[in-house]
C-alpha cells in the first residue's frame, strides 16, 4: 500500500543483484548480531536469524517469522517496525516466553520487492515451519503474501493502516482500516475546517482507494471537491501542484502522499509561504518517524490522523516508549505502525496462551474477542474480520516533532473494512484494487 | 500575479534543478562516456554532507553561526563527493573504460552499496536538514511568493555553470581534459598523462553531483534512496541535450523543465511525466544526436 516506488531499470535487476550481496546484508546484523541463518537458496541478500539472548532456543523454542524490507526503498519505514517486533519478543522471552518456551525470531528481508515477500513467506512457512509471521508494509507486499498464507494455512500479522476492502482468514490486521482513520478524519474536517477538499496523493492503490471513499463521503455529507491530484511515487517537485492548490483555494488538503514525497511537499509548501494557519492539511501517512525527515519546524501546525501518537499519556505507552528508546537509542521515536507491530506480537502471544497451542486454526479461534492493553489503549480483535477495535485520533504537529492530540473518537471504533455500516459507501467495495 | 507567471518561474526553477543534477553527469557520462549509475548516490552523499555539517555546526559552534553552515556545506559536499569519485575511479571505473555495459552494471552495484552504507551509518529513515534562516521565506511579487531557496538554486546553477565553463574551456587543465576526451592516443603522444586526466575529470563530475545533493537538501528528502529519484531525469537531460556538450545539457534541462511544468499544469503529475518522456523519445528518433550535436573527427 505505502511507499511503493516504480522500479526503474527492472531489466538490470538480475545482474546487479549479484553486486548487491555485499551491500545489503550489512543492515540487519546491526541489531541482531547473530550469525546468518542457513536459509540461502536464493540470490537475495543474506538474512540473519536473531538469537535474542537464548542461544539454545532452537531446540525447544517456538519459531516466528519476521518479514520486513530491510533493504531497498521501503527499509526507510519497515526497519523500525522490525525493531519493535524484536523488542516485544525479547520482552516476552525475558518474562518466561510463551507456553513455557522461548520465542525464536527468524528475520527475513523482503527487500522492498513484492515477489520476494511471497518467496520469503513461503520459505518461512515451509522450511522454517514458523508458528506465525509478522510482516509487510505496503499493500502490494501484503497482496503478494496473501495467497501464500491462504494456500499453506499460515498466519500473518500485518501492522499498517491500509485501504480496507479485504479480510483474509489468514491475516490479522493490527493497523487501522479506513473507518478508523480516514472516514472519521473527513467527518472531523467537514465539521471543523470547511467543506472544500483538495485530494492529493501518490499514484497507486492506497491513495486512489482512499480518495474514492473520501469522494463518496464528501458527496453524501455536502462537501465539495476542489481538485484531485496524484503524483508518481518519489515525486520531488511540487511547485506546479502548489500553484494548482493556490488557484483552487480549498479549505483542506487531504494528503495521502506516501514516503519521500511528503518531505518535498511540506518543505516546498512552507517555502511558497503557505503555513498551516492559511491552509489546513490532513495527512494519513505522516507520523513521528516521517516528521523527523520532514523537519519538525516545517511540519508544525499540520494535522495528521492515526490511532496512536508517541505523546499519548498512559502507563502502557510510557513503558513502551521508554523501552524502545532504551533499546534503540534516545533519539528514536515511536509511531503508529511501530506500535501496531509491537501490539501484534503480544496479541499473538495472548491468543497462543488462550489456545494452549500454536496451531493456526486454534490460535485464530482463540483470538476472537481477545483484548490487550496496548500503548494506544485497549484494543480488541474483531472475530468477524480479524481487524482491531481502535480509537481514531487526530493530532497536530508540534515544533518538537511530536503530535498533540486534538480529537479522539472516545470509544474504540469497530473495524469495518468494507464500510458496510455506512450508507454512502454502498457500491464502493467492488472498485478496489 | 497570474498563475502563468508563477508557472514560468516554476519551470525555470525545475530546469535549474534538473541542470544541477545533470551537470556532473554531463562530465562523467557526456565527456567520458562512463554510464555512471552511481551518480544518484553521489548526489545523496552531498545531501548527507549537508546534514553532517548542520549537526557539526549545531553541536560545536555558537548558535549565531548556525546560518553559515550551508555556505560551508557546499564546498564540503564538493570535496567529499570529489574524493569518493576519485576512489571510485581508481578502484573500479578505470578498469572499465570502453566497456559501457560493464561500467553500467558495476556502477549500479556501487550505487546499491553506497545506499546500504548510508542506511547503516545514518539509519534507514530520512534525516532532517533545517534550512538556514536566510533562505527561508521568499520574494513577494504581486500576491505570489518566489521562494528564496529556489532563487538560490538558480543562482547556484549559474555559478556552477560559469565555473565549469571556465575550467573546461578556459584553463590548461580543461584543455588537456578536452584533448584526452577527443583523441586519447594523440593526447598521450603529446605528453598528457591520460590516467591523471581521467581521474581528475571523473572526480570533478562527482564533486558537482555533491553540490547538487547539498542544494537539493533544501527542498527535498534526505534519505538513502534519494539518488534514485533523480538519476533517470539526469540521464534524460544529458541524452536529450546531446552527449558531450555543456550547452546541450543546459538546453536539455531547460526544455525538460519547461515542458514538464506546463504538461503537469495542464494534465497531472503522472501524465505530465509520461508526455515529457514521450516527447523526448520522439525527438530522439528524429535527432538521435540530441539538441546540440557534437561535431567530431574521430571515427568511433
Amino acid at each position: 500500500m505505502k511507499r511503493k516506488r516504480t522500479k526503474r531499470f527492472g531489466i538490470l535487476a538480475l545482474g546487479a543483484g549479484l553486486l548487491l550481496l555485499a551491500g545489503c546484508g550489512a543492515n540487519n546484523s546491526a541489531n541482531n548480531g547473530a550469525s546468518p541463518s542457513a536459509s540461502g537458496g536464493s540470490s537475495q541478500p543474506a538474512s540473519s536469524s536473531a538469537a535474542s539472548g537464548s542461544p539454545s532456543a532452537s531446540g525447544d523454542g517456538i519459531k516466528v517469522g519476521i518479514l520486513h524490507s530491510l533493504s531497498g526503498t521501503m527499509a526507510i519505514s519497515e526497519v523500525s517496525v522490525r525493531d519493535a517486533e524484536l523488542m516485544a519478543i525479547d520482552e516476552i522471552n525475558a518474562a518466561g516466553g510463551v507456553l513455557g518456551k522461548q520465542i525464536v525470531p527468524v528475520v527475513e528481508d523482503g527487500a522492498s520487492d513484492w515477489p520476494t515477500f511471497a518467496e520469503k513467506a513461503r520459505k518461512l512457512l515451509t522450511d522454517d515451519k514458523v508458528a506465525t509471521v509478522f510482516g509487510g508494509w505496503t499493500s502490494a507486499s501484503r497482496k503478494a503474501m496473501l495467497p501464500v498464507f491462504e494456500e499453506l494455512n499460515g498466519l500473518l500479522w500485518y501492522p499498517v493502516q491500509y485501504e480496507g476492502m479485504e479480510k483474509s482468514p489468514n491475516i490479522f490486521y493490527t493497523g487501522a482500516t479506513t473507518n478508523q482513520q480516514i472516514v472519521p478524519a473527513v467527518d472531523w474536517l467537514l465539521e471543523n475546517k470547511g467543506k472544500k477538499f483538495y485530494l492529493l496523493g501518490s499514484d497507486y492503490v492506497f491513495p486512489r482507494t482512499a480518495n474514492m471513499i473520501i469522494k463518496a463521503q464528501l458527496k453524501a455529507k455536502g462537501g465539495e471537491l476542489a481538485g484531485e491530484e496524484y503524483t508518481p511515487l518519489g515525486h520531488t517537485d511540487f511547485s506546479t501542484i502548489i500553484s494548482k492548490i493556490q488557484a483552487a483555494k480549498p479549505d483542506v488538503v487531504f494528503n495521502t502522499l506516501n514516503g519521500d514525497s511528503n518531505v518535498a511537499f511540506f518543505k516546498q509548501l512552507k517555502d511558497a509561504g503557505i503555513t498551516s494557519d492559511k491552509l489546513t492539511t490532513m495527512s494519513v501517512s505522516v507520523a513521528e518517524e516521517e516528521a523527523r525527515g520532514i523537519g519538525a519546524d516545517v511540519l508544525a501546525g499540520h494535522l495528521t490522523a492515526w490511532n496512536y501518537f508517541q505523546s499519548i499519556d498512559s502507563p502502557e505507552n510510557k513503558k513502551f516508549v521508554d523501552a524502545y528508546k532504551a533499546k534503540y537509542g534516545a533519539d528514536r521515536v515511536t509511531d503508529d505502525p511501530i506500535e501496531a507491530g509491537y501490539t501484534a506480537v503480544y496479541l499473538w502471544k495472548a491468543a497462543v496462551e488462550k489456545a494452549g497451542s500454536t496451531d493456526v486454526d486454534k490460535v485464530k479461534e482463540a483470538a476472537k474477542g481477545l483484548e490487550f492493553d496496548a500503548p494506544e489503549g485497549k484494543v480488541k480483535i474483531d472475530g468477524d474480520n480479524q481487524h482491531l477495535y481502535k480509537v481514531a485520533r487526530i493530532g497536530e504537529a508540534q515544533p518538537d516533532g511530536q503530535f498533540k492530540e486534538l480529537w479522539n473518537s472516545g470509544d474504540a471504533v469497530k473495524p469495518d473494512p468494507y464500510l458496510e455500516t455506512y450508507d454512502w459507501a454502498a457500491g464502493l467495495s467492488g472498485g478496489n484494487g | 500575479m497570474s498563475v502563468w507567471l508563477v508557472q514560468m518561474f516554476n519551470s525555470l526553477s525545475v530546469s535549474s534543478i534538473l541542470l544541477l543534477i545533470a551537470l556532473g553527469l554531463a562530465i562523467t557520462f557526456g565527456l567520458m562516456n562512463v554510464i555512471n549509475m552511481a551518480h544518484g548516490e553521489l548526489i545523496m552523499i552531498g545531501a548527507y554532507t549537508a546534514y553532517v555539517m548542520q549537526n557539526l555546526f549545531a553541536d560545536y559552534l555558537p548558535a549565531s553561526w548556525f546560518g553559515a553552515y550551508f555556505a560551508v556545506a557546499i564546498p564540503a559536499a564538493f570535496c567529499v563527493s570529489f574524493l569518493v569519485g576519485l576512489a571510485l575511479e581508481a578502484g573500479l571505473i578505470r578498469f572499465l573504460y570502453g566497456r559501457p555495459l560493464d561500467s553500467l552494471l558495476a556502477t549500479w552495484g556501487v550505487g546499491m552499496v553506497l545506499q546500504q552504507l548510508a542506511r547503516t551509518i545514518f539509519g534507514a529513515p530520512n534525516v532532517g536538514v533545517k534550512s538556514p534562516e536566510w533562505l527561508n521565506g521568499g520574494l513577494s511579487l504581486g500576491g505570489s511568493v518566489l521562494p528564496y531557496k529556489r532563487l538560490f538554486i538558480i543562482g547556484l546553477v549559474i555559478v556552477t555553470l560559469i565555473a565549469m565553463y571556465l575550467y573546461i574551456y578556459r584553463s590548461a587543465a580543461g584543455r588537456r581534459m578536452r584533448a584526452v576526451m577527443q583523441n586519447r592516443q594523440m593526447a598521450a603522444c603529446l605528453g598528457i598523462s591520460t590516467r591523471r586526466v581521467d581521474a581528475m575529470t571523473f572526480a570533478i563530475g562527482s564533486g558537482i553531483a555533491g553540490v547538487a545533493g547539498c542544494a537539493l537538501s533544501l527542498i527535498g528528502p534526505i534519505g538513502p534512496s534519494l539518488g534514485t529519484y533523480y538519476i533517470v531525469d539526469a540521464f534524460m537531460v544529458v541524452v536529450l541535450g546531446g552527449v558531450g556538450k555543456l550547452l546541450g545539457t543546459v538546453a536539455g534541462a531547460l526544455g525538460m523543465g519547461v515542458f514538464n511544468t506546463y504538461f503537469e499544469f495542464w494534465t497531472n503529475a503522472s501524465l505530465g511525466k509520461v508526455l515529457v518522456f514521450a516527447c523526448i523519445v520522439a525527438f530522439l528518433q528524429w535527432k538521435p544526436q540530441g539538441l546540440v550535436a557534437m561535431r567530431t573527427r574521430s571515427l568511433d
